[in-house]
Formats: C-alpha cells, sequence, structure tokens
C-alpha cells in the first residue's frame, strides 16, 4: 500500500482543499490503520481496535489539516479495514449521535490485500451485518474504493477473495458503493471531491398516453464542474485596512452612441433584433404577448430504433429520469420499459417543457439503463437532439471517390488495424483506462493545487502538470512501449510530411533553437532502407526517420559537393533536438543517443569538432532551460564527452575539459 | 433570456463577432428576379389552395415574397433585385424600354433586402398598374425586345462583387413560352439570336440562368419552343424540366426558416498519432443549437443602439480604476492572488492540440457520457502531405473494429478528453445524410458524473423489478408507438419559429402572427387508435393492477399535504399579522424595530416573498401598503 500512498494523499487533501473553497463548515476526521502504534477511543474502552489510529479527530476543515494529509505517516503492519470501519463510526455517533442523518460519509481507502481478524463472537458477516445496521440507523454512508495496480499473487489471492467478498456485503446491507480501480489515476477520481446536492429539473409525468402517465423525477446526470470563478483584485485599498474586502465591482452605464453623456436608465432600455439589415425593437411585454409558451409536460413522441440515433447528435449535458421513488407501481412501469427497451434495441422520443414559462420545448432521446445493483432503480438516461435548424448541412466528399493516392493501400490498412487493436485501452483483462467515472480533471487539480501553494508562497510559480495527471493529457508510455511493434510498423507503412509548397510563414512550425536556419523541416518515415538506397544508386538527400543514423553517414560520404557535410550535420542536430523536445518521460532519449555518438563520430572523421562542441553545449543549454535535465544526466551516465583536442586536432577543449563537461553540470545545478 | 447561450460553446467556435465578419466575407448570392409583366401574365388565372383563382403574375409575386422573408433570416446578406419586363414604364440603370426595376428608398437596385422592400412588393398590386403599369414589349414591326432589354439589365445589375466571391443568378418567371411567337420571317430570327447571345455572354460572366414558367390550365408550358434554348436544356432534362419546375417553385415558398451558416473550419488541429507523427485534420461546427440572432439594446426613446460601458470600481474606496490585472480566491481565510500569466499557465495542460491515447470498443462510450455538441473532424493535406491516408486506414479500423479513439484535446484556453467516433458516410436519394469522418465528443471527467439513481437507493428493502410478463406488455406497447423512420432532422424548433414569426409580423408591420405549427407535439389521434389503446390499458393492468387511478389520486395526495402544510403556515401568519397595526408602524417609521420574524408574517399573509435583509423586507412591505 506504501507506494499507493501518495496519491492517497493527493485525493484525500484534494477533498479537504474543496471543502476550504466550497463548504468551509464541513467537517472531516482521518483514521489510519495498519499502523505500529494504537490510538483509538475504543481500545481504551473496551480493548482491541490494535493498529488504528486516529490521525485527527472530527473538526472543521482547516489549513492544517490539509497539511497533515499530504503527510500520512507509513504504517508497518496489515491492516484490518473492519476495526478501522467501526473506529470511524464510532467517532461519528460519538459526535453527532444520530443527528445530520445522510449527511455522515465514511471512506474507506485500501488494497483489500490484508486479512482481517476473526470476530470475538459470531461470523464476519454478523459482524458486517451489525455494521451495517448501526449504519443504517444512523444514517451514515460507506464509500469503500479498492486499489489493486497490478495481479494479485498466489498466497494473497484468497485473503483478496474473503476481503472482496465482505466489502461487497456492505452495499447489499446498507448505503454504500464500492469501486475497484487498478492505477493511480484513476484512485485520484474514485472519490468525488466536492458534494454537490442534487436537484431534480422536474418532478411529473412521463406521459406515454393522456391514458398512461408514469411518475417521474428528472435529476442531471452530468454538469461540467467549471473552473471556478476568481473575484478581480483591486489594490487600491491600504495596506493598513485590515478589512479592506479587495473586491472590484463592475459597473454596466448604457449610453446613447450619439451622446456620450446621455445615460439610458435601465427601463428605457429595448432589446433589438436584427431583421436583414435592420433592427426590430421588441419590448419585453410584447414579446411576452406572443411568445411561444408551452404547457409544462414531459410526453412520448414515440418510440424508435437506437440505430436512428447518432451519438454524435447528443446536445448537452445528460439528465436521469427515475421513477418517483414513493410511488412503487412508476417503479415498476419505468422497470418495465427500460428492460423492454434495451432488448428491442429502441429508445423513446421525448418533447419536453420542464417548467412552466420555458420559452421552448426539447426534444431529445430517453434511452434505458438498467441497473445491476439491487439497491439501484431502473432508469433513463435523456439527452437532447438537434432541431432541424441546429443541424448545417455541409457537405463533404467521399472517401471512396478520393484520388487513390490519398487512399490507404492493403497494407497499410492491415497496419492501422493491427495499431487500433493493439493500442487498447480497455483490455479484457485489466480496468478500462481513463473511463470518464474515474478521471479527474488535471486542469482542476492543477489549479486547487496550485492554490494550496499559492496560500503559503505566495510567489511560487504554477508547477508542472503532476505525473499522475499527465496519464490524462498523454499517451502512458508503459502502453507505448508495449506496443512498440504495432506503432513502428504503423509509421513505417506511412509517410507524412509538411507541404513543402506553403510558405514558411504559414505553417505552424515548433520554436527551432538559433542557429537553424535550414528551411528543410522534412520529417520523413519511409521504408526505404539502407541497402537499396545504395543499390538503386540513390544519393541521400535527407535524414528521414527511420535509419536517420545511415543517412547521416551516406550524406558525409557525398563528396559531389562539400556543402553535403554541413547539411547533414545540421540536420542531424535539428533531429537531436526534435528527439528530446518531442519525448515523454525520457522515450526517446536512447534513440536520441545513438544520433548523438553518430554525429560525433561524423564531426570527428570530417574534423569539425567546432560544430559538434558547440551543438551539444546549446543541447545542455537548452535541457537546463526546458526542465529536460534528465537527458544531461542521461548522457553523462553514456559517458558522452565533447570532442577534445587528442580526437581531433582543430578542437579547443582538452581531454580534461571534455570529459569533465557533463559531469560538472550535474554536480552543480544551476 | 438575458443568459447568453453561446457562452457555453464560446471556447470552441462561434465567436459572435466574427461571425458577422466572417459571413460577409464568405460567398454570397446574388439574385435578380426578372418577372414578365406582360397582360397575358394578368389574364390567366389559376385555382390556388384556397379555391380563389389567382393570376400568374400574382402567383410569382407571392413566391418571390416568400421566398425572402425565408431569405432575410437565413441569408440576410445575399443580395436581391426584382426586375419586371413587359412594362409601360421604364425605370433602369441603362434607360432601356419595357424594363421597370422595382426599388425602395436607401436601396440599391441589387442589395440586402430590407424589411421596407418586402413590405412594398407586397403592397404591390395597389400601385402597379399606375406606376408601372403592364404592356407588351415585343410588337411586330418594332425592334424592340423587352427579353432582351431584360436581361441586359439584369446582367448590367450583377456586374457587381466578383464571380469568385459570389454565386450569380437570374431568376424569369414567365408563361410565354414563346416569346416571339408573334413575329415573323427573319426579324424572328434575327431577335432569338440575340437574346440567345445576350445569355451567352452573361453565362460567360458567371452568371447562371433559371427559369420557372407558369403552365395554363388547358396547355402546358412548351420549354421546347424557345427556352430550351436559353437555359441549354437537351434531352431527357428536357421532359423533366416543367414538373421539376413546379416543385422548386412550391419548395421556394414553404422553405423552413433557418439561419444558414456556410461550411467553415472552425479550427485547424494536429493530431498526433504516435512517437512525433502528427497530420492535419480541421474540425466543423456541424450541430449547434441555433439561437434568436444577435440582440442590440436600444433606447425606446429614439429607437437608436445604446453603447455599453464597464467600469471597474474599487469596492473599498470607491475609486474607479482599469481592468485589474490579478484576480483571487479567499482561501483559508487569505486572499490567494492570481496573475492573468498564472491562471492561463494552468489551463495551458498540454501543449499538442489533439492527442491520441488509445482506443476502446465502442461499448465503453456511455449515453451518460456527454456534455457538449460534437465537433467534426475531417483530414486535411493542405499542410501536412499524408495525412488523409493515416486518417482515413484508421477511420476504416475504427469502424471494421466497432472502436473509438480516446484522445486529449488542448487548446491554451480549453481542454478536454475526448472520444473521437468514426462516422461511415450515409447517402440517401436526397444525397449525403452523414459525411464520413469523425465526431468529436467531449467526454465527463468523474467530478462532472453525478450519481442521481443511488440517491434514493433503499438501505433495507430490494427495489422492485418489472418481471418477464411486465416486460412483454412493455415490449408490446412501444412495438405499437413505433416511429419508424424518425430522423432529428425533422422536427424544427417551434420556439425559434415562432420568433422568426413575430419578428417579421413587427418588421413588416402584419396585422396578424403567421400560424407555425408545433411539429413536436404528439400524435393523439394515433394514440387514440384503438389498438394503441389496448397496448396501453394491458400494460396498466400488468404494473398498476387495477390501481391505476388510485396511484395517481396518490400523487395528488401528496402534493396537496404539501401545500396543506404551505396553508397552515400562511393562514398562522394571516392570524398574527391581524394582531399589528401595520399602517400605524409604517407611519411611524417603527417597521424597523421590529423583528425580521414579525415582519415576515406580513409578507406570508400578504403571498410575498420572505428573501433578503431585514431592510428589503421593511422595503417590500411599504412598496406593497403603497408608501
Amino acid at each position: 500500500m506504501h507506494h499507493l500512498l501518495p496519491e492517497v494523499e493527493k485525493i484525500c487533501s484534494m477533498i479537504v482543499q474543496k471543502k476550504l473553497v466550497y463548504s468551509k463548515y464541513d467537517e472531516v476526521g482521518v483514521v489510519l490503520f495498519g499502523t505500529e502504534e494504537t490510538e483509538n477511543e475504543l481500545t481504551m474502552e473496551v480493548g482491541g481496535y490494535e493498529h488504528v489510529v486516529v490521525l485527527q479527530n472530527i473538526k472543521v476543515v482547516d489549513g492544517d489539516l490539509v497539511e497533515t494529509l499530504k503527510k500520512i505517516p507509513r504504517g508497518t503492519l496489515p491492516g484490518d479495514f473492519l476495526d478501522a470501519i467501526v473506529v470511524g463510526m464510532d467517532m461519528l455517533i460519538k459526535k453527532y449521535s444520530s443527528t445530520n442523518k445522510g449527511k455522515k460519509r465514511l471512506c474507506l481507502i485500501t488494497n483489500g490485500l490484508s486479512p482481517i481478524k476473526d470476530p470475538y463472537e459470531g461470523s464476519k458477516e454478523d459482524q458486517v451485518n451489525a455494521i451495517a445496521q448501526q449504519m443504517t440507523s444512523h444514517g451514515m454512508k460507506l464509500e469503500s474504493v479498492v486499489v489493486r495496480e497490478s495481479v494479485v499473487l498466489d498466497e494473497n489471492v484468497s485473503v483478496m477473495e474473503e476481503n472482496d467478498r465482505i466489502l461487497n456485503l456492505f452495499p447489499k446491507r446498507t448505503c454504500a458503493k464500492m469501486v475497484f480501480v487498478e492505477s493511480s489515476t484513476s484512485l485520484l477520481g474514485a472519490l468525488k471531491t466536492r458534494s454537490i446536492s442534487p436537484v431534480t429539473i422536474f418532478r411529473g409525468d412521463l406521459e406515454i398516453s393522456p391514458k398512461l402517465k408514469i411518475k417521474v423525477w428528472v435529476y442531471k446526470k452530468t454538469s461540467e464542474e467549471k473552473f471556478p470563478t476568481l473575484k478581480k483584485y483591486s489594490d487600491k485599498a491600504p495596506s493598513t485596512d485590515k478589512f479592506a474586502s479587495h473586491e472590484v465591482k463592475v459597473d454596466f452605464e448604457y449610453k446613447s452612441v450619439e451622446d456620450a453623456n446621455k445615460v439610458v436608465p435601465p427601463e428605457q432600455r429595448i432589446k433589438g433584433y436584427q431583421y436583414g439589415p435592420q433592427v426590430v425593437p421588441i419590448s419585453a411585454d410584447e414579446w411576452d404577448a406572443v411568445k411561444f409558451k408551452p404547457e409544462k409536460s414531459v410526453k412520448v413522441l414515440g418510440f424508435t430504433d437506437s440505430s436512428n440515433i447518432m451519438r454524435h447528435h447528443y446536445m448537452k449535458d445528460v439528465n436521469i429520469f427515475i421513477a418517483d421513488p414513493g410511488d412503487q407501481n412508476a417503479i415498476l412501469a419505468v422497470s418495465a420499459l427500460a428492460r423492454a427497451m434495451k432488448e428491442m434495441h429502441k429508445v423513446a422520443i421525448l418533447r419536453c417543457v420542464w417548467r412552466q414559462g420555458q420559452g421552448n420545448v426539447v426534444v431529445g432521446a430517453l434511452t434505458p439503463n438498467v441497473s445491476d445493483n439491487d439497491h439501484v432503480p431502473d432508469s433513463f438516461y435523456f439527452n437532447v437532439l438537434p432541431f432541424a435548424e441546429d443541424v448545417r448541412e455541409f457537405q463533404f466528399p467521399s472517401f471512396s471517390n478520393l484520388p487513390a493516392s490519398l487512399l490507404p493501400d492493403e497494407e497499410q490498412q492491415e497496419a492501422a488495424d493491427n495499431f487500433v487493436k493493439m493500442l487498447d485501452l480497455a483490455p479484457s483483462d485489466k480496468e478500462e483506462m481513463l473511463q470518464p467515472d474515474f478521471t479527474p480533471n488535471p486542469v482542476l487539480e492543477r489549479f486547487y493545487n496550485y492554490l494550496e501553494l499559492k496560500s503559503k508562497h505566495p510567489d511560487a510559480a504554477v508547477p508542472p502538470l503532476d505525473k499522475t495527471l499527465k496519464r490524462i493529457t498523454e499517451p502512458d508510455p508503459e502502453l507505448l512501449a508495449k506496443k512498440k511493434s504495432a506503432i513502428d510498423s504503423l509509421l513505417r507503412h506511412f509517410e507524412v510530411k509538411q507541404n513543402p509548397k506553403l510558405k514558411k510563414s504559414m505553417k505552424r512550425m515548433r520554436e527551432k533553437p538559433s542557429g537553424s536556419d535550414e528551411e528543410d523541416n522534412y520529417r520523413r518515415i519511409t521504408s526505404k532502407n539502407k541497402v537499396d538506397l545504395i543499390e538503386n544508386g540513390v544519393k541521400v538527400e535527407k535524414i528521414g526517420d527511420l535509419t536517420p543514423v545511415q543517412d547521416f553517414e551516406l550524406m558525409m560520404s557525398r563528396r559531389d559537393n562539400p556543402e553535403w557535410i554541413n547539411r547533414a550535420i545540421t540536420e542531424m542536430k535539428n533531429k537531436i533536438h526534435d528527439l528530446i523536445e518531442d519525448s515523454i518521460e525520457g522515450d526517446n532519449y536512447p534513440k536520441a543517443l545513438d544520433l548523438l555518438v553518430a554525429l560525433r563520430k561524423g564531426c570527428i572523421l570530417e574534423q569539425e569538432p567546432k560544430q559538434f562542441n558547440d551543438f551539444l553545449h546549446q543541447l545542455c543549454k537548452f535541457c537546463l532551460e526546458h526542465d529536460l535535465r534528465s537527458f544531461c544526466d542521461f548522457l553523462a551516465s553514456k559517458g558522452i564527452t565533447l570532442i577534445s583536442k587528442t580526437e581531433a586536432v582543430d578542437s579547443d577543449v582538452t581531454e580534461e575539459e571534455a570529459r569533465n563537461y557533463l559531469v560538472k553540470r550535474e554536480a552543480k545545478p544551476e | 433570456m438575458e443568459l447568453d447561450p453561446d457562452d457555453v460553446f464560446r471556447d470552441d467556435d462561434d465567436d459572435p463577432e466574427n461571425e458577422a465578419l466572417r459571413q460577409r466575407a464568405s460567398s454570397k448570392e446574388l439574385v435578380v428576379y426578372l418577372v414578365d409583366a406582360s397582360p397575358k401574365m394578368f389574364s390567366t388565372n389559376c385555382p390556388s389552395e384556397d379555391q380563389k383563382d389567382e393570376s400568374h403574375f400574382r402567383i410569382a409575386i407571392s413566391c418571390i415574397l416568400e421566398s425572402l422573408k425565408t431569405q432575410i433570416i437565413n441569408r440576410s446578406y445575399d443580395e436581391v433585385a426584382v426586375c419586371f419586363f413587359n412594362t409601360r414604364e421604364k425605370k433602369n440603370l441603362q434607360d432601356l424600354n419595357s424594363v421597370f426595376v422595382f426599388n425602395v428608398a436607401d436601396r440599391e437596385f441589387l442589395d440586402r433586402p430590407t424589411a421596407k422592400f418586402i413590405k412594398e412588393l407586397s403592397r404591390l398590386e395597389e400601385f402597379f398598374v399606375k406606376e408601372i403599369g403592364s404592356q407588351h414589349g415585343i410588337v411586330s414591326g418594332s425592334r424592340e425586345n423587352s427579353l432582351y432589354n431584360a436581361l441586359w439589365v439584369a446582367q448590367a445589375l450583377l456586374r457587381k462583387g466578383s464571380a469568385k466571391t459570389a454565386d450569380k443568378r437570374i431568376l424569369i418567371f414567365t408563361d410565354e413560352d414563346d416569346p416571339f411567337g408573334n413575329i415573323k420571317g427573319g426579324a424572328k430570327a434575327d431577335m432569338t439570336r440575340t437574346t440567345l447571345q445576350r445569355v451567352k455572354d452573361a453565362q460567360d460572366l458567371g452568371i447562371s440562368i433559371e427559369l420557372l414558367p407558369l403552365s395554363q390550365l388547358d396547355r402546358e408550358f412548351n420549354v421546347s419552343l424557345f427556352y430550351a434554348d436559353l437555359i441549354g436544356l437537351q434531352g431527357e432534362d428536357l421532359a423533366q424540366f416543367v414538373p421539376a419546375a413546379g416543385e422548386r417553385m412550391e419548395d421556394m415558398k414553404y422553405q423552413l426558416r433557418k439561419r444558414m451558416f456556410k461550411k467553415r473550419i472552425v479550427r485547424k488541429l494536429t493530431f498526433s498519432v504516435a512517437n512525433g507523427v502528427s497530420i492535419e485534420v480541421h474540425t466543423y461546427a456541424f450541430i449547434r443549437p441555433t439561437v434568436l440572432g444577435s440582440i442590440t439594446w436600444l433606447d425606446s426613446v429614439t429607437n437608436q443602439p445604446i453603447k455599453i460601458e464597464r467600469s471597474f470600481i474599487c469596492a473599498d474606496t470607491g475609486a474607479l480604476m482599469q481592468e485589474p490585472p490579478k484576480h483571487f480566491q479567499t482561501y483559508k481565510n487569505q486572499n490567494v492572488k492570481f496573475s492573468v500569466e498564472e491562471l492561463s499557465e494552468i489551463k495551458r495542460v498540454s501543449t499538442g492540440q489533439l492527442r491520441l491515447l488509445g482506443f476502446k470498443p465502442l461499448s465503453c462510450l456511455k449515453d451518460y457520457h456527454n456534455l457538449r455538441p460534437s465537433t467534426f473532424i475531417f483530414p486535411s493535406d493542405e499542410e501536412v502531405i499524408g495525412s488523409t491516408r493515416i486518417f482515413i486506414a484508421l477511420h476504416r479500423s475504427m469502424i471494421r473494429l466497432n472502436r473509438f479513439a480516446v484522445a486529449f484535446y488542448g487548446t491554451s484556453s480549453h481542454s478536454q478528453l475526448v472520444a473521437l467516433v468514426a462516422q461511415e458516410e450515409i447517402i440517401d436519394s436526397g444525397g449525403q445524410v452523414e459525411p464520413p469522418g469523425m465526431h468529436m465528443i467531449c467526454l465527463p471527467y468523474s467530478d462532472d458524473i453525478r450519481h442521481a439513481e443511488e440517491l434514493h437507493s433503499g438501505t433495507n428493502a430490494a427495489i422492485p423489478r418489472a418481471n418477464e410478463d411486465q416486460i412483454k406488455k412493455a415490449a408490446a406497447l412501444i412495438k405499437r408507438i413505433d416511429l419508424k423512420d424518425f430522423s432529428v432532422y425533422q422536427f424544427a424548433n417551434p420556439g425559434l419559429q415562432r420568433h422568426y414569426a413575430i419578428l417579421q409580423a413587427l418588421a413588416l408591420e402584419e396585422d396578424d402572427l403567421p400560424e407555425i405549427k408545433d411539429e413536436t407535439v404528439p400524435d393523439e389521434e394515433g394514440l387514440a387508435r384503438p389498438g394503441v389503446v389496448k397496448a396501453i390499458e394491458e400494460f396498466k393492468l400488468s404494473v398498476y393492477g387495477d390501481k391505476y387511478d388510485e396511484s395517481d389520486n396518490a400523487g395528488h395526495k401528496k402534493v396537496s399535504e404539501a401545500s396543506k402544510k404551505r396553508k397552515a403556515l400562511a393562514d398562522g401568519a394571516v392570524q398574527k399579522s391581524a394582531q399589528y397595526n401595520w399602517d400605524a408602524l409604517a407611519d411611524s417609521g417603527k417597521l424597523k424595530d421590529l423583528t425580521v420574524v414579525e415582519l415576515k408574517f406580513y409578507l406570508s399573509a400578504h403571498d410575498l416573498p420572505v428573501s433578503g435583509k431585514k431592510e428589503d423586507l421593511v422595503k417590500r412591505i411599504l412598496t406593497h401598503m403603497g408608501k
């Protein structure tokens, strides 16, 4: 569990940090289990409950709590999660007794691999039942997050199965939820970091016909959590004023276009709508008198094959229709319809007016959501569909009509098929990666972390994106490495290059290091190899992506024009630069090293040591400036040095200097 | 409606300010309607829809009117001219006989349609005889050729704008299939030749000429007499022409009012596929909620536009200030400040614009994984050669393997995890229904997903589930109420159509609102068919037993309980409120000495809102008493 604790620290402190912003009066306590020490009230009162430590008694959230959670002490023993649940429950009961029903929440985070003790009397099941009953009567919820990063080894399998069985009992007995996650990224998304009390947007009849109405409640299923709106800061107040709010009021004034001094009072304003080149004024009253006023209702227009609705027609965030929880028959009716629709692959088309006085109707598709949890009712998802006016009829060429030069051939298609198959984020034997339900918003995570950092160090710079969060914004290097053959084969089969006809200014090129004035920026992937290049007598004019070292050597050995050597060296430099800049977690480093070694060799052969030495200086500088220190370290570890006098007479670097260049950098970080 | 519904999508497209500019810049249509005004057009009557006879002239005008009313909403930047030929008076730049260009003040001959233009055109009959007059322009013996003149005038009008940026069209409405029929011998051949030459000249300038023939009851318009040559009809097209033209005219009248958008690229993206290999793709906004045009605030007294000025005022000192460079968030009792640069740095989490992360089976894309309209992606070889090929290969593989791609879409201001769903081209008789390409669907994050369905999960008793019979009955019901060929294109937005209708009525000062049919109401008649009713009754019996009506009432009872409680509260307030002498309190200014609870008695007793601070409550009471 230890290697996961950094992530646990992150999610727990994130919960508290968000509470500090959105619900400052929430109260939180922290219990650790599997610790060396024992420190909880129950052990003093009744004994037992060893190795459970109350790190923090329940208290209103504050900055100290964030600190505490960022430094969770590492335990030494296997932990008993049932003991911990009981301790946590006891804390809640002692503090609130049976008040605050439904607001009390226990979050358990465990890998569920340590055995739990047998109870003094009865079975583990009885114990769970007793705990569940207590929870129900006190209105507590339990959320368990079980983290399993790797496949469990043999001797632990039985423990794991036993623990899973026990944890799984909770959702059956009480208000509890359990999720399994396999990666640190999904652990960050496994717990709701901000609780929002759900509000119905509609309560009333789902009308299938005037004779058949089902009572439903409609909630939001998805709703984007926005980047918080910050207040504008005013520095006008004197620094001595301790009670200054520093807020800025934004004032809007409506002024006549002709006379800038004439302010038009709000009641004199009237809305104008464009009609051709003119603007037609319509007052609010006029508008209300004639506007479209549909009655509040939710009506089924009919059912249709789900294939008639395209996924990309969904327009907005999603609603969920749940039968009125107090109406058993409505629950049955929704359940029957949902299950029938699922079997028949049908969706219902609905016309909705959520509120009386709403200016428009919404047409959308109702899709079944059949629940596999006995305690969760069947429901429907509702997605808004576009109206005829919302669909723009743009035409695009058929792929089949495109010239053959733009179409993939059979081999290319096969490579693409293989690529799509191999780069699988949902392998059958593992957890689906980047599942929306468990993926945190990297921007928001970053903001709240920065907020916390800034509260302590007001001048801190924005830190780079957390490693765990990078798994969301960038491809997983592990996956890339594992499926390298499929990726390489794809790259071998397809050629991509910049259109040379476009002017340089039009290309949106990456910033080039200074000194590179080479116009050509080819990134060619070619399947031609060295052998047929030589056989066909083709002169190499570019350094490709596939056999860069060979291309470089061939170019260096061209004798028809001395310019080729300069050109080869420049291109090689660019290539190395690109590789380093593009590398993710250093995946390109070995390749870059190969090129660098080749370049070094070439420069010695052609007596161009300065070219290489300058480049290495430049490269190291670049790496240090761009947070790529790891590359310098990598080079040092591989023994790359400057070209010394002994190797090439033109060099002005002594052997010792050359050897120490990278090592020195390491010792003295800037 | 004050809220800007566009706001949600602002980050990735549809900047309203640029919209207008772009529309102006993009290609537009220039149309000249040439309407035959010869006496024959007035004398022939055709039965119209409401069984009254209408002259051909009137049909032509009403067709143009409807088309203009649609155009002013759909593509108000297009320009039109209406031009009559075979007229008594003349009005045109070349001063040619028998041609009259209709216009209103403040408008060029060929210009954007205005409300006034449409209105005057609809009143045409009132002044046509007096001001324009009808008179045959092609008389044997004279060398006048009104058709030739009309084409010349039209061509001259269309000289405006380059052929590259504008579509230029001439539409001829006539019921005379043989304009030179009454002319004999060489003169006829001569006139035919010069007219055709004029047409050819116009076509060479990039103007297309179309004919909308009006057939008489007893005799169909014979295109082959003259016009076939003019518009270049041959063979099979010739036979198809007249019926097809009839349909076109109907289409012109009954077009949907819908703002048209030119196909334009929202963004050019670099799509990084793997290991530094990136291809070029363009995105298009294919489906976006249409909004009610832009709103301009006017001064209701002068009807002049108002400009909105924003000023920043320091809340502490009241000083006027510049747009502040810093923002803050209150956190742990302190104000944590952020500069604008820092905020944008936080949002910039990815450098690549669209980065492929991997693939998943389509079943992983759930119905609730949606936040906003999708964006369409199509490849381009414009800057990166080879993009289309890779894109198509991936597209085909994804369709074949039933997979979608997961990618990270990051721009400097906004970033999002997205699903790329490959869409195969769908073509029906009417053309392309779905273009080939990929749709980019924004995926929610864990914090965007709510679990409302778990809210009411019972703690003990299991939730009831439908049994086999109930599901079977539901299936029978679903089969009965089936929309066979449902398509999302079939419903017009009733609110929007109503808005356009109101706008038109007000702008044209029409007396009654045109009737807008709400297409989104259920088919009550269909639902009353015995088969459907039977299926419904069986379903009801199976699920509700014979208690359907009771459960309906139960619902009402619940509501009434809540309202009873509310009523009791109000009653109590009335009683308590009666204990005070409010008038006296108000007059003596002693209201503020009462407690908030006491003030609320008055408010609840009079059904007023009880929210706000004490001051607000007092104010509200005073207002209510009229003091």
